[in-house]
């Protein structure tokens, strides 16, 4: 066998030469004989009862394929986890752009024009479009109470803290809605023969999520809906679970027409109708020692889930786990909510809740170290997480993560120390002020709690008779590399080079349930299974005879086309183990809350313009622990694009809401970073190696998400002596802040905040 | 699509795609992308926003670089239009596309064509372009997934090994 490196090494991207060619096909290239195009007539009000739908009489309706909740087979729902979002409102509406009824025709042209020929008349009801309202109560819109979900996490006793404490420090954060913007928006195509059933071809990131829903949705079992992935031109996390939604309106479709129709969003009703990341506000009351240390602390996180439960549940847990940062808290209480409001629902988004709050985490962390009068560099080194020490849901630490190690290499590659003392001095003349901030953090890996056990991942591995070898997941590749790396490691696993082994396409039919592709899972879980499906393979052989310990290709060709000859085919399949030490307690939100966590500190420099008020990064050190980079150059691109997308986040991208629709719902005036809006992004990785990941490999695509918005935000309070605890931080909030501040200038801005 | 457009009829429209002369018929006012991906079955071309924001849909018409999203097919009559199919003998073009490969400026891939056609663009404009250059000859390419510096250093690397040659 030859002993190869294929783990660690820079191979090519799988269907990278078809992405640099322009020949990957993306669902909006495919084309069915026949096929009719879709379009979605949905909700213009808030929250109302429908009370009648009329058709404009100039046009030919019996061109049209019409379809309404009346014609759905199945049940009326996108089957989730609560399962209570219609997938076509039947009497009532509870968002802006809420779909109510659905068209198909061969002219894509006619079809724009017929939506707007459908006039629905609304009994308009009272909607909640606030945290703060929906919390009131005054007007209920879901449930009993307007929460979707709540958590409690109790360590040791808060409520002995407060009189040790030398300071009390609180602050309030918020952080708000954001667009994911993967370029290729929303489509599917569906077809639908009594015969197979339902077949959807999309964009999507978890087909069966797709299957499970279409198959609700339809009244069909298992075996009568397929679901493909095409080509997907970006996701991150907004091609979780509304595909469900577009997938059932053109399965709809196509049930009815019988033929195959094809719906694929443009920008407007993309940014308009799918998810966001959740609008998040965090309130910090924290007792501090008089060095500094934390004696304990609540913490109270709210996010807001629009008009229907969707993922909310599952963002608030990864939220509130990561709520504390990467800290020890002796004592905590952390209580969290998921509240409903009149919105679209938001949804999946890179770091999933974590983002959130750990944005406040941090700029809380600015603001203890300014009460007590120590840095921010020297608050985070005292009360860092140490080997040994248990995290807020008590989950020990078992590895040696030293925090303070790599805050001081972050500070090294950064020039830190001498940039602070140098912008500190020239601040003090001209209207181009500079700062520098950090922030540390870490993201678990994986599904939260017992979230993996659930899933119980299935993976296949099989070899033909000329000795190619194909990966059988569902895990599907947007950009982030899950085809590249799950080849990687089937390759270094069978000891054979990379070019002989290639990922099936994702499709219900050929894979197994190897879940979700989400939660930075791929490569550190899907990984390690695809490493034990391969190991299987090869075991086969070996106990057959038809392979000896070591090997060539050669041989291992020979191998399997023995076997092959005498069995048929040469499959291996590989299911998830929990780990036996992995302890999770749903009621009681304690335990080992992720198989692994990665590590990180992130120092920003920038030049607060106040002439302009704009706020430029000039420089960004990303330093991180990952446990083992299984691919250079697809980590760094991980990590490069994660803080840049966080850099949008803290700086540019906002979302502008009336009456719970987005009206800034184009490129033009949502703003995302451009390449001539981003500093040098430099990224430097740490190996401690994991016990339960592939190689030792850890979760990364989350990760870069979280520490750029409150690392930016502490170097503008460098700059400017402003504490801003908001996000997105438009040029609009410095000049107001800039401008209250001047008004008080009886105090030292160092001591005051703005919220 | 408005209705003064629904009133005009369709007309013939005559231009050159890499390469080759092509005859449509089409509403003047229709847009070159939907032509070229539906009519031509060139999807190479890409739809981000159909608004001349994102790049996706960047072609090259009369050598310059235009988002095709916003070019009527009045205005492409007799043009000679490039998308990226029509690249592959471009002496920039291979190199280019093995730097992204090398370099990871590709990631879902959407971006990829326009972004390298915008490359192409650049590097034939500027010899040795300078960082900023690169930066501002990309900046009306969208790219959601790199944070861009990977583009940049394949970029960079292309200019580097032509200026050594």
């Amino acid at each position: 066998m030859t002993t190869s490196h294929i783990v660690g090494a820079a191979v090519p991207r799988k269907e990278g030469w078809d992405k640099v060619t322009g020949a990957a096909c993306y669902v909006d290239d495919m084309v069915l004989p026949s096929m009719l195009y879709g379009a979605t007539v949905r909700s213009k009000i808030a929250r109302g009862k429908i009370k009648k739908i009329s058709f404009d009489s100039n046009v030919n309706w019996n061109d049209f394929v019409i379809v309404t909740a009346k014609d759905i087979p199945g049940n009326n729902c996108i089957a989730l986890i609560t399962d209570d979002q219609p997938c076509l409102a039947a009497e009532t509406v509870n968002h802006p752009e809420e779909p109510i009824l659905l068209l198909a025709h061969s002219d894509r042209r006619k079809l724009r024009k017929a939506v707007e020929a459908v006039s629905i008349e609304y009994e308009p009801l009272p909607s909640v479009h606030t945290i703060e309202d929906s919390a009131r109560k005054s007007t209920i819109i879901w449930g009993a109470d307007n929460t979707f979900k709540s958590y409690l996490i109790e360590k040791g006793n808060v409520d002995a803290v407060w009189k040790e404490a030398a300071y009390i420090v609180e602050g309030e954060y918020f952080t708000g809605a954001q667009e994911q913007l993967y370029i290729e928006n929303n489509g599917v195509i569906a077809a639908f023969d009594p015969e197979n059933g339902v077949t959807v071809w999309g964009s999507l990131q978890c087909p069966y999520y797709v299957h499970k829903a279409l198959m609700a949705l339809c009244g069909l079992s298992e075996n009568k809906v397929r679901v493909v992935q095409m080509e997907t031109g970006g996701a991150f996390g907004g091609k979780e679970e509304y595909p469900s939604m577009i997938a059932g309106h053109a399965a709809l479709l196509a049930i009815k027409s019988g033929k195959p129709v094809k719906i694929v969003y443009d920008r407007m009703e993309d940014m308009a109708a799918t998810t966001k990341r959740h609008p998040s506000r965090t309130r910090h009351r924290t007792a501090v020692s008089e060095d500094g240390k934390i004696l304990g602390g609540e913490i109270e996180f709210t996010i807001d889930g629009g008009a229907y439960a969707t993922l909310s549940s599952v963002v608030l847990s990864r939220g509130t786990i990561h709520a504390g940062g990467p800290y020890y808290w002796p004592n905590v209480r952390i209580r969290t909510k998921a509240m409903a409001t009149n919105t679209p629902p938001h949804g999946a988004f890179r770091g999933f809740g974590a983002p959130q709050s750990l944005f406040a985490m941090e700029r809380h962390m600015d603001r203890i170290a300014q009460v007590v009068g120590i840095s921010p560099v020297d608050i985070r080194r005292r009360n860092f997480l140490k080997l040994g020490q248990t995290t807020t849901t008590e989950q020990t630490i078992r590895e040696d993560i030293d925090l303070d190690r790599l805050l001081g290499r972050a500070l090294e590659l950064s020039g830190y120390a001498a940039k602070k003392m140098r912008f500190a001095k020239e601040n003090k003349n001209g209207s181009r002020k500079k700062g520098i901030g950090i922030a540390a953090f870490l993201h678990g890996a994986g599904f939260t709690g017992s979230g993996e056990r659930y899933l119980n991942s299935l993976v296949g591995v099989e070899a033909d008779a000329e000795g190619n070898v194909r990966v059988l997941v569902s895990s599907a590749e947007f950009g982030q590399g899950t085809n590249t790396v799950l080849c990687q490691i089937a390759a270094e696993a069978l000891g054979l080079p990379y070019e002989n082994v290639a990922i099936a396409q994702p499709d219900t039919t050929v894979v197994p349930n190897s879940g979700p592709t989400v939660a930075s899972r791929t490569a550190m879980i899907v990984g390690k299974l695809v490493q034990s499906a391969a190991k299987g393979i090869q075991q086969t052989l070996r106990k057959s005879a038809f392979l000896k310990d070591d090997y060539t290709p050669e041989q291992f060709r020979t191998a399997c086309r023995e076997y092959i000859a005498g069995h048929g085919t040469l499959k291996c399949y590989a299911r998830y183990e929990a780990p036996a030490d992995v302890f999770w307690d749903d009621e009681k939100y304690r335990g080992e809350a992720y198989a692994a966590f990665a590590w990180a500190v992130y120092v920003a420099e920038v030049t607060v313009d106040l002439t302009t008020y704009s706020v430029t990064v000039d420089d960004f050190v990303a330093l991180q622990e990952i446990g083992k980079v299984l691919h250079p150059v697809l980590a760094e691109g991980q990590i490069t694009g994660g803080v840049a997308q966080a850099i949008g986040f803290a700086l540019y991208e906002k979302v502008v809401w009336q009456n719970g629709r987005m009206i800034n719902n184009q490129m033009t005036n949502y703003i995302m970073p451009t390449s001539a809006d981003l500093p040098p992004i430099r990224v430097f990785f740490e190996e401690l190696g994991n016990v339960h990941g592939a190689h030792g490999a850890k979760g990364i695509g989350e990760l870069p998400m979280d520490g750029p918005a409150p690392a930016i935000l502490s170097a503008v309070e460098d700059a400017t002596g402003i504490h801003f605890c908001s996000i997105p931080l438009l040029p609009e909030d410095l000049f107001e802040a800039v401008r209250l501040d001047s008004l008080e200038q009886a105090v030292p801005s160092s001591a005051r905040g703005t919220a | 699509m408005n209705l003064s457009q629904e009133a005009t009829a369709k007309c013939e429209v005559s231009f050159t795609v890499n390469g080759e002369t092509k005859k449509v018929f089409a509403h003047p006012m229709e847009r070159l992308l939907d032509v070229l991906r539906n009519d031509l079955k060139l999807t190479g071309t890409k739809e981000g926003c159909g608004e001349g924001e994102c790049g996706s849909c960047s072609v090259l018409l009369d050598g310059m670089l235009v988002n095709s999203c916003l070019v009527p097919m009045a205005q492409a009559k007799g043009a000679r239009v490039v998308t990226i199919e029509g690249m592959s003998a471009h002496v920039l073009m291979r190199p280019l596309q093995e730097a992204f490969l090398e370099c990871g400026g590709a990631q879902c891939g959407i971006c990829t064509p326009g972004m390298i056609l915008a490359a192409v663009h650049l590097l034939e404009k500027k010899l040795e372009p300078a960082p900023t250059d690169i930066r501002e000859g990309l900046a009306g390419n969208l790219c959601r997934c790199t944070g861009y510096m990977q583009i940049f250093e394949a970029v960079t690397k292309v200019a580097r090994r032509r200026v050594a040659k």
